[in-house]
């Protein structure tokens, strides 16, 4: 197989192999009912560097979860191969840890019992692992709320929960889904602060999907745009130079904000008339 | 209405009902106007008050303890094996394919066919102490149980399994903490009517045969066409019933914290 070559590919550790490489990635989906296929996505090239951020946009529908399932080892491409560190993935990546959009807790078991459960299926001891938990919720703000099962929960404490179950197990590439598109503007951009000063405070890399613009520039390093679906691939990539530290409720009114903001629409909007365009061919015929 | 204006009334209608019967029934007291006879109504209703008076005998005497202890052993046993065979048979056809294709038409066979009729071969095989009832029983159970655990094995969410794959959960810690608390909370959603089914095996077991029991009892009577004691033991199989119901509402309750009640949208 040719290698190739891909303008994407770059990352702050120069020379050495990016966190995650997706390479001429392909997934096509037998149609229910049986007879004919769809192709989600198609020879998508993408590296994600060691201690990167980048988000992925793109039209709603476009298969941007699938990248991400992939890039997890929960879902195997048609062809292709999907590299980490360098080494071919076969199973499921385990120095990722991924975050989803939905409720993803275990619901029967409590905040503090759901944060322990990775360092749990370790084999560390239960009572060190509960230590480390209690420091993890005590870290994402939820130190005096271990004993609440997930329904006892508002939507964010939910996702702070999350986030500190995935991030107890110290993964090295963080995979997000979406993950605050559930909540409220406030709460959204709150857990965006969070979610910085933690990635700043040990970089790590992390593939961030979200159909939010905006939250796109305010939080990466890199946004990559995706084509709408069938047959989504990555169109176009921005580096966000905006300053770091970052607020993400201030940084949007800053004029490069807007400017990146505007460049970066100007070539999404299409794609996403594209894709409007599609569903209701759908629809109609 | 106030809970215990609700409570009043709710014992002021049974006390009601149990003076209109003593009333109708009552020889003499009220001209027959169905029967020709004014004993009749009597010996086909039973009186309230000869009931009571059975029952009484029987609680004061302590005849009665022996045979609420043996249906109640009957009924814990049935459950307690039906629950974990169905358990057991749920989660692993639940879990494969292959063997779920292969004993679906015999599930689903044996489910149809009316189980009652296996009590006689139980009989045969277990004699007439308590195995008899508790197998009946079993039958009973373990179909509920089963159907619960294998639509709780498919119905896990997706997401909640990705995301426990990704913290590293093996094959084996994915059974232990995802499928069995999943399958199990389909086990106690179902555990009014499981246990009320082991209830109902074990009575109808020592109805059709057995030395001891609230079954037992009823049928003696029956033979000789002693009515009120018929009733005596239907009120007290009653009273048992909304006994155990009570005790499971309350393990329910506690088993199972972690779930939402309907309505309640407890959030800080």
């Amino acid at each position: 197989m040719t290698k190739h070559p891909s303008p994407l590919r770059e990352g702050r550790g120069e020379g050495a192999a990016p966190a995650v490489s997706f390479d001429r990635i392909t997934c096509t989906f037998a149609a229910r009912g049986g007879g004919g296929s769809y192709t989600a996505v198609k020879d998508v090239d993408l590296a994600v560097g060691d201690g990167e951020f980048v988000s992925v946009v793109g039209p709603t529908g476009c298969g941007k979860s699938t990248l991400l399932n992939v890039a997890a080892g929960l879902l195997r491409p048609s062809s292709g191969t999907l590299q980490v560190f360098g080494e071919p993935l076969a199973g499921v990546n385990r120095r990722a840890g991924y975050m989803f959009q939905s409720d993803a807790l275990m619901p029967w078991r409590s905040a503090i019992a759901n944060v322990m459960a990775g360092l749990e299926f370790r084999g560390v001891a239960r009572s060190q692992a509960r230590e480390r938990a209690q420091a993890w919720l005590e870290r994402v703000g939820l130190g005096g709320f271990g004993d609440r099962y997930p329904h006892q929960l508002s939507g964010g404490m939910r996702k702070r929960t999350s986030l500190a179950q995935m991030l107890i197990l110290d993964p090295q590439i963080l995979l997000m889904d979406e993950p605050f598109s559930a909540l409220d503007i406030q709460t959204r951009q709150l857990m965006e602060n969070e979610l910085l000063e933690l990635w700043s405070a040990n970089r790590k890399s992390v593939i961030f999907i979200t159909h939010d613009l905006e939250e796109a520039i305010a939080l990466s390093d890199r946004v990559v745009v995706l084509s709408a679906g069938p047959g989504t691939r990555p169109i176009g990539e921005f580096a966000i130079d905006l300053p770091r530290p970052r607020d993400v409720s201030e940084i949007r009114h800053t004029p490069r904000f807007i400017e990146l903001h505007d460049l970066i629409w100007h070539s999404m909007k299409e794609e996403v008339l594209k894709g409007y365009a599609q569903t209701r061919n759908r629809v109609s015929a | 209405m106030k809970k215990s204006t609700l409570r009043f009334w709710q014992f002021a209608l049974l006390a009601i009902l149990f003076l209109l019967w003593q009333l109708l029934a009552q020889p003499g007291l009220v001209p027959p106007f169905v029967w020709e006879n004014e004993n009749r109504a009597a010996f086909f209703f039973g009186e309230p008050l000869k009931i009571f008076k059975v029952i009484w005998a029987w609680f004061a005497g302590g005849e009665i303890y022996q045979h609420l202890w043996v249906t109640l052993q009957e009924t814990a046993l049935a459950f307690v094996i039906g629950s974990v065979l169905g358990l057991a048979v749920g989660l692993w056809l639940g879990l494969s394919p292959t063997a779920s294709a292969l004993f679906d038409p015999y599930i689903t066979a044996m489910n149809a066919m009316p189980r009652v009729v296996l009590a006689p071969i139980f009989m045969v095989w277990f004699g007439l102490g308590i195995w008899s009832k508790v197998a009946l029983g079993v039958t009973l159970v373990f179909f509920i149980v089963f159907f619960n655990v294998y639509q709780g094995v498919k119905e896990v969410s997706p997401v909640v399994l990705n995301n426990t794959i990704m913290l590293g959960a093996n094959r084996r810690q994915l059974l232990r903490h995802v499928y069995l608390p999943s399958a199990t909370s389909w086990v106690f959603s179902s555990l009014h009517t499981a246990v009320g089914m082991a209830f109902v095996g074990a009575v109808v077991g020592e109805y059709l045969g057995s030395a001891k029991g609230v079954g037992y009892l009823i049928q003696q009577a029956e033979g000789a066409f002693d009515i009120n004691t018929v009733f005596a033991g239907i009120l007290v199989l009653t009273a048992f019933a909304l006994v155990l119901d009570f005790a499971v509402g309350q393990a329910e309750r506690r088993l199972l914290v972690w779930r939402p009640t309907q309505g309640e949208t407890e959030q800080l």
